[in-house]
């Protein structure tokens, strides 16, 4: 199946969590070692929650899920991320 | 909440969101619609100009079976209001210190950020742009008159519409998805390191992304993004 979206639909619902414009940054995937930039991950969605996929061996890089009362952010799949230092937007 | 018919299936809406903190060519909206009974669904919109003040229009392309484009382009009342968070993005993206040359490809309504990177363009940058875009038919068009107009005025703007179903007479290319050569003719050289942006459907994206890749393009220099749809 193709994925619904990329990873640059993941920026407004980043922006409640982090302050570094996270689209732009660079995640490894812990699963095949890959390293992407987050705008490029195939995202699919929206419900019931936002899943990243690594390009290289779709592996879920990042789950977010929003429920009424709390955002669930979910890494486990990355091993590092990279974030733009000082991020302009 | 203003709207204007770009095409028979598409609208831009005008919206005036207060103390907009101004925003980079490529960058989107998100809009929320909630329901009478608290249901709450939310998208993602490419901006297609740069703001006038607090003013910001998305062009949005009426889905099949869509939640939320059908009601944006159909019954949404001028004057209404929505719930706008932005602007978001900081990859797809176009500066306007960036050089280029830029090749901007675009499947359907993907035109939309690559159309608010022309329009941001036109009179600050020089930077070389030639657009690519995919549509059905003559009558998909987006800006189509806009983009004659800027073809002519802007200077360094060079823009091809490929058909997939059905050309305008007299036009010399086989109707059909994308090709290579499409890009090879209408396009820059790899050596010249243009930056690519495609946007579009993520069948068209993966397509065209790949067309350039295969045609010797830096993938450091392509940039994408992609939506749901076929």
């Amino acid at each position: 199946m193709d994925a619904t979206y990329d990873g640059n639909t993941l920026a407004g619902p980043l922006s409640e969590v982090f302050t570094a414009e996270v689209t732009s940054g660079v995640a490894r995937c812990r699963s095949c070692g890959r390293s992407s930039v987050v705008a490029e991950l195939a995202v699919y969605g929206p419900d019931p929650g936002l899943v990243a996929r690594c390009p290289g061996c779709a592996e879920a890089m990042l789950r977010l899920v929003r429920t009424p009362d709390a955002m669930w952010l979910d890494l486990s799949g990355m091993s590092l991320l990279r974030l733009p230092a000082s991020a302009s937007e | 909440m203003d709207r204007r018919a770009e095409t028979p299936t598409a609208s831009t809406l005008v919206l005036d969101v207060g103390d907009w903190p101004g925003h980079l060519a490529g960058q989107h909206v998100d809009v929320r619609l909630t329901a009478e009974d608290g249901y709450q669904a939310s998208r993602s919109y490419s901006l297609a100009a740069p703001a006038d003040g607090d003013r910001v229009q998305i062009t949005v392309q009426r889905l099949l079976n869509g939640e939320v484009s059908p009601f944006l382009v159909d019954e949404l009342a001028t004057g209404a209001v929505v719930e706008v968070r932005g602007p978001f993005g900081g990859w797809f993206v176009w500066r306007t210190e960036d050089r280029g040359p830029i090749l901007l490809v675009a499947g359907g309504s993907g035109i939309v950020p690559l159309m608010a990177m022309i329009r941001t363009r036109a009179g600050v940058s020089r930077a070389p742009f030639r657009l690519v875009c995919s549509v059905r038919t003559p009558e998909d068009r987006l800006y189509a008159a806009e983009l004659r107009r800027r073809v002519a005025d802007d200077g360094g703007l060079d823009v091809v519409w490929v058909h997939t179903r059905t050309a305008p007479a007299g036009d010399p290319r086989r109707v059909g998805r994308i090709r290579a050569d499409d890009l090879v003719s209408h396009g820059w050289p790899p050596d010249f390191e243009p930056t690519c942006y495609v946007c579009g459907p993520t069948g068209f994206v993966e397509t065209a992304s790949n067309l350039l890749l295969a045609t010797g393009h830096d993938p450091r220099r392509i940039r994408t993004e992609r939506f749901g749809g076929a």
